[in-house]
């Protein structure tokens, strides 16, 4: 079997949802050792055995919520050196790039960034990567020894195998050398109610919302299915609503059973972050945009009609059952 | 302060883009100086305007990208180098980084400013790797900036808001599109850029082999289409059958 090993990332002591994701497949692709350092570190090896970790390297150490990237990097090189791994996954998200990459560099060897898809090869590793704006797909064999991927968010269903990791504790010591990017503290700007991430509904707004004061009315049409608001790159960059929202591939990735894009043209930067959800509904006056020849439900008409009608709708209908 | 900042001249994302034969993307067309390079450089303009120092862009590509350079160089900056071999062509992230920390490293620089991720490789591999090469720590997805004496302060984006991480300098950032509005070059920084210095340097001037790649491209399919649905214009009727499709979705 080969050696799969899957860096769990943690932050303010939860394991973000990447990391079951990640692991429901690394278990098809060989034996996996996961490792999950700072705080929660403990209680998250036990879901990670549940999702089929066999070993997890396991520290709770705050040197690991203080400092960036580094003390983490050293603790996978250490492994690496001890045990090698024939593949080391991490999510592509900020904390796991940061480290990915430290420790690419560190082992000389490459990696391949950014897939959607893993599979095991005549011996190797085929990584599925979003490609040409995301309009392509390419199919890329890892080279490197280790061969390192990080794989997007929401790329796989997350479920439970049974079972339960050997604990153990993480090897190497953090040097005072890594403890350099320090955290002074976190501020938390959004807030939501629920997140992104995890919603069952999402509902986006794009350049057609026509600008910030109007995207109330989608946190009321939220609001009343109990869904999360998300946004297009567009918005963002104009300042209207923060990078939080942010859905696509420089944001969020998302997979909901619903997701209402409002005012979104669908470009492949956005669609690469919401394609795989459930039921797509768009609502957009542009009967050719680009997002209504993926959706489930296009809408031909005014936002700021339809939207406010719908919030009202959404309650009648909830007030009856 | 003596600044780097990292560019890249890429695929113009108002034009549209084709593949070669070998599936690598097609990089003769209009091409610009990265967007997100751009908030880099007027970042490291801003830091050199109020603690003073020196700006020097660094890039690699083929000669043609001299163009970004002096596009940045017409914004303002001081001077520039292009890494340029033809070992380099399809570079993977790991040799990328390795030729631009040799020439960073040449430099001496305090601080390296880097986009988070390339327009066009969006891998956002790169930074990481040229400061773990560099030896220095990394304060990443910057959307805000101080320098005090030798001490970095850096508002660093995350999914819910942001943390304040501090380092010591020679640090590397990355900064996000919200770091900074970049400026337009006016005429007269148009005219000074002619006669900035932009040294070409190749891979063995700055000691670096080449390698075998991280990876191999198989092949590319297109990404998997959804089906198109149904598209109705709104008479009045598309709450009630959007209402039907949160229902049949149990949403609702």
């Amino acid at each position: 079997m080969a050696k799969v090993c899957v860096y769990a990332e943690l932050s303010e002591g939860k394991l973000h949802s990447a990391a079951t994701e990640i692991l429901t497949k690394a278990r098809e692709l060989g034996d996996v050792t996961v490792v999950a350092l700072g705080t929660g570190a403990k209680a998250a090896a036990e879901t990670l055995g549940k999702h089929g970790a066999k070993v997890a390297y396991v520290s709770e150490d705050k040197v690991f919520d203080d400092y960036l990237a580094e003390p983490a990097t050293d603790v996978l090189h250490a492994i690496q050196q001890a045990d090698a791994q024939d593949l080391v996954l991490f999510s592509f998200t900020s904390d796991s790039r940061d480290v990915a990459g430290r420790l690419a560099a560190r082992l000389g060897t490459g990696l391949i960034s950014n897939a959607s898809d893993l599979s095991a090869a005549d011996g190797g590793f085929v990584a599925k990567v979003p490609y040409f704006g995301g309009a392509k797909v390419a199919s890329m064999r890892a080279n490197g020894k280790p061969a390192i991927v990080l794989v997007r968010p929401k790329s796989f269903e997350a479920s439970e195998s049974g079972g339960s990791a050997e604990i153990k504790e993480a090897p190497g010591s953090v040097g005072d050398g890594s403890k350099r990017a320090h955290v002074l503290e976190r501020v938390v700007e959004a807030s939501e109610k629920v997140k992104l991430e995890d919603a069952r509904v999402v509902i986006s707004g794009g350049r057609g919302m026509g600008g910030p004061d109007n995207f109330p009315l989608l946190e009321d049409l939220a609001s009343a299915l109990g869904g999360a608001v998300g946004a297009s790159r567009a918005v963002v960059d104009a300042g209207w609503v923060p990078y939080s929202m942010q859905v696509g591939q420089t944001g969020k990735s998302v997979r909901p059973g619903v997701y209402i894009a409002v005012g979104i043209s669908g470009a492949m930067q956005h669609t690469v972050g919401m394609k795989t959800s459930k039921v797509i509904i768009a609502i957009n006056k542009d009967a050719e945009a680009p997002i209504m020849k993926m959706a489930d439900l296009g809408v031909v008409g005014d936002a700021m009609k339809i939207v406010p009608a719908l919030t009202a709708a959404v309650k009648a209908k909830k007030g009856k059952t | 302060m003596k600044i780097v900042v990292t560019v890249k001249q890429v695929p113009d994302p108002n034009s549209t883009q084709s593949l070669e034969a070998d599936n690598t993307l097609a990089r003769d067309k209009e091409v610009v100086l990265d967007p997100g390079d751009e908030c880099g450089i007027e970042e490291g303009l801003q830091l050199k305007e109020a603690h003073g120092g020196e700006v020097v862009l660094v890039s690699m590509g083929p000669e043609r990208a001299k163009d970004a350079i002096r596009k940045g160089l017409s914004m303002g900056a001081d001077r520039g180098i292009l890494i340029t071999d033809e070992k380099l062509a399809g570079a993977d992230a790991l040799l990328t980084a390795k030729a631009l920390a040799a020439a960073i490293k040449a430099e001496s620089a305090d601080l390296v400013i880097c986009a988070t991720e390339s327009y066009d490789g969006s891998t956002g591999m790169v930074p990481p790797m040229i400061a773990e090469l560099l030896g220095v720590p990394q304060l990443t997805f910057a959307k805000k900036v101080e320098v005090n004496g030798s001490t970095l302060k850096v508002n660093r984006q995350t999914a819910d808001g942001y943390m304040v991480v501090e380092a010591a300098t020679p640090a590397l950032i990355t900064v996000t599109a919200a770091i900074a509005e970049p400026r337009y070059a006016s005429l007269k920084g148009i005219m000074a850029a002619r006669s900035k210095e932009v040294k070409q340097v190749s891979l063995s001037d700055l000691g670096v082999d080449g390698g075998e790649p991280a990876e191999t491209i198989e092949s590319v399919a297109s990404a998997e289409a959804r089906k198109a649905g149904s598209i109705i214009e709104d008479d009045g009727s598309a709450v009630d059958q959007i209402v039907k499709v949160l229902a049949d979705a149990k949403v609702l």
